[in-house]
């Protein structure tokens, strides 16, 4: 490898950032919108919107330093420091707060020994308090790396993060078959698909009660009125 | 019980592989799209219009409606942003339809861009739901690969890309301009209205943003007629959508029924509220809705019969709380979650929602008084009508609408001689879904 310049990339690194860059900025008509890609882009090289990444967004963009540092400033899931593993975060909004998500925080924050947007020591986990994940049915929620971990309890949250310490493969309630690295995360967030779309299953329990008490009951929409716009019609 | 079940956008969901083009095509999939594309892109979005279809993000525009507020064709591109930012406190039932059935927009979204004449759409789906996001990159791979998507689709000389992209975590990206703001790489800010996006939007060109569910509504209507949507549901408010029940609920989840069912049948399907308790209050669209409590039962959840009771009928988020639940202790986190989630553009809502979160907090640890109410009303004044975007509107909701229905409870926050020490009365124990074992478990 070549020497690293203070604040930029090594030159391989460099290079290979740019062809991943100009993939995401031809996926747009104006080259500013692969602006959130990118930052995604150079948290999954660097573990947190690092200077450098910074610099070469700005860079590719033709943008100041100072503008993209506006934008990652203002998105909760750009790092301004580096990122662990994985980032668990415990839904303490409203409605998971109340069916248990205070009581999982307190307990994963206490074994963890760490608070907010704060790592443990050995860098495995970033514990974060999330809002609303739109996943309220299956509440208490907790996220590992954006996958669903469904219906928690404190106990099972702390086995959660010592599997995640220890190494273990950890398996996502709905998602894929085990919970990517956060660098593996955002490097799909920055629209290279990781292969996983198949793995785990289409829907939970609560995404389908509704439908299954409608088949136990024989209950389905009205069929179809044959009355319709888009079927050639022949008046004026 | 009168109102039954109408399972339509979740049909296929307990399907195998039911993401997939192979089921969703064993669904009828993309068979809306062929007889879409035979007609007149006109046609398409009159049968839209005739459906009565309305906005299923939140705020109920019809959604025929809005695609013909398009200027005429001036040979300049044109653009669909669908909204899969969900991010409204309660609100979760885009990112299981996404999840279980990708292509249900994907079909609903190249139908769309069909009816108004656009060869580039986005789907901006928030960043916190990256299953959902592989779901949707397979999906539309799989579109290009079968011909649905990309040049002269299905032979019709109609072409269309969809580039689906994360965001990277902002409630307020959910607001259709900040929406546009951040998918053109910047701080997801509101932009004054007018001109509407239909107008001036994704890069200053005309833009449709729809909500991923009105999209994904499309392609039923399309292939089963208006006169069918508007079968269901009722008058003003045609159609099925998705009731979302999450809290307190014996089985929570999603339930698909025609508009206007109400809580106390939904309850009903859903075994009622936990076992040994009772309702005390809930939200009929998400946090940012004013709350019910056991008096409204009965409101048809409508977007006329529920603002008539006082609210508005949102996202049919349904939270369910029952009598374990303090009500300051709920409407304090919603307001956090404001505070936090503020954009920060205008005073009203940075500020109100800041010193609204100061008070809440002091009420719950006992240091509050009888004044702090007037004064968290007297915000509520100021911010209600005088934010620049609904953000600031919908804060005010939690808190007008608890204050009216359970002052009692705030007032039991003071010290007082059954409190003397003051701060929240309930035990957060009683309302956790798990027992103490859980707890103690490690
Ligand atoms: C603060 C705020 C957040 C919003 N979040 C969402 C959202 O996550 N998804 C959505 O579809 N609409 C959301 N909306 C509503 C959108 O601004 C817009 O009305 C909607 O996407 C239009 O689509 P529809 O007509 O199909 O409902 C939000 C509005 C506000 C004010
Ligand atoms: S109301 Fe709140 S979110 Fe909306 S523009 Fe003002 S500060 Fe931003
Ligand atoms: S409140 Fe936790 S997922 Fe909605």
């Amino acid at each position: 490898m070549s020497s690293e310049a203070p604040t930029g990339y090594p030159e391989q690194v460099r290079e290979r950032l740019t062809r991943d860059a100009e993939l995401i900025v031809a996926r747009y008509p104006v080259a500013r919108s692969a602006l959130l890609p990118l930052l995604h882009l150079v948290q999954s090289q660097d573990g947190y919107v690092s200077r450098r990444g910074i610099e070469f967004c700005a860079q590719l963009l033709d943008l100041s330093a100072a503008e993209v540092a506006g934008v990652a400033t203002f998105y909760t899931q750009y790092k301004r420091h580096p990122n662990g593993t994985y980032t668990v975060g415990v839904c303490i909004n409203t409605l998971c707060a109340v069916m248990g998500g205070d009581a999982i925080w307190e307990s994963v924050s206490s074994h963890l020994g760490i608070g907010h947007d704060q790592t443990s020591q050995d860098g495995a986990i970033t514990l974060e308090r999330i809002e609303c994940n739109a996943a309220c049915d299956y509440a208490p929620v907790v996220m590992v790396n954006w996958e669903f971990f469904d219906n928690q309890t404190p106990a099972s949250a702390r086995a959660l993060v010592d599997d995640l310490r220890s190494g273990a493969d950890v398996r996502p309630t709905r998602g894929a078959d085990r919970v990517c690295t956060f660098a593996e995360t955002e490097r799909l967030l920055a629209g290279f698909s990781d292969g996983r779309a198949d793995q785990g299953p289409g829907a939970g329990t609560p995404t389908l009660v509704g439908l299954r008490l409608a088949r136990e009951r024989g209950w389905r929409a009205p069929d179809a009125t044959p009355d319709n716009n888009t079927e050639p019609r022949t008046e004026a | 019980m009168t109102t039954t079940l109408t399972p339509v956008l979740c049909a296929s969901w307990d399907d195998e592989r039911s993401w997939s083009l192979d089921t969703y095509e064993r669904h009828q999939g993309y068979q809306a799209l062929r007889r879409a594309l035979a007609s007149a892109p006109a046609d398409v979005i009159e049968t839209v219009k005739r459906s009565g279809l309305r906005g299923r993000g939140g705020a109920g525009f019809p959604t025929g409606m809005k695609w013909g507020f398009l200027p005429p064709p001036d040979g300049g591109p044109r653009y669909l942003v669908v909204n899969a930012d969900e991010s409204e406190p309660g609100t979760c039932k885009d990112v299981p339809l996404m999840l279980a059935a990708p292509h249900l927009l994907v079909e609903g979204a190249v139908i769309t861009a069909y009816a108004i004449g656009c060869e580039h759409a986005f789907i901006y789906v928030r960043g916190e739901v990256v299953h959902v996001y592989r779901r949707l990159l397979r999906a539309v791979a799989e579109a290009h690969e079968k011909g649905y998507l990309g040049t002269d689709i299905l032979g019709s000389g109609f072409d269309l890309q969809i580039t689906v992209h994360a965001g990277a975590g902002a409630y307020i990206c959910g607001e259709e301009t900040a929406l546009l703001d951040s998918l053109e790489g910047r701080r997801g800010q509101p932009r004054l209205k007018p001109p509407f996006p239909a107008v001036a939007g994704l890069y200053a060109r005309p833009t449709v943003v729809n909500n991923v569910e009105s999209i994904a509504s499309v392609p039923s209507i399309v292939l089963r007629g208006a006169d069918w949507f508007s079968s269901m549901g009722t008058e003003k408010s045609t159609g099925f959508g998705l009731f979302s029940l999450s809290g307190h609920v014996t089985n929570p989840g999603q339930y698909e029924a025609p508009l206007g069912i109400t809580l106390r049948e939904l309850l009903e399907l859903a075994g009622g509220v936990r076992e040994g308790h009772q309702l005390k209050f809930w939200t009929p669209g998400g946090s940012s809705t004013p709350i019910f409590t056991d008096e409204h039962l009965d409101v048809p959840l409508d977007f006329e019969a529920v603002a008539a009771a006082g609210s508005m009928l949102g996202t049919r988020a349904l939270q369910i709380f029952d009598e374990t639940t303090c009500v300051v202790r709920a409407v304090s986190r919603w307001i956090d979650f404001y505070a936090h989630e503020s954009c920060g553009k205008c005073t009203p809502c940075r500020e109100g929602n800041y010193w609204m979160k100061q008070v809440l907090h002091r009420l719950e640890d006992g240091r509050g008084t009888e004044a702090d109410l007037d004064k968290l009303l007297d915000t509520c004044d100021n911010i209600l009508g005088r934010a620049f975007c609904a953000l600031g509107d919908g804060a005010t909701s939690p808190v007008t609408s608890s204050i009216a229905y359970f002052r009692d409870e705030y007032l039991r926050h003071l010290p007082s001689a059954q409190n003397p020490a003051g701060g929240c009365p309930f035990d957060p124990g009683a309302s956790a879904l798990f027992t103490p074992e859980a707890m103690a478990l490690s």
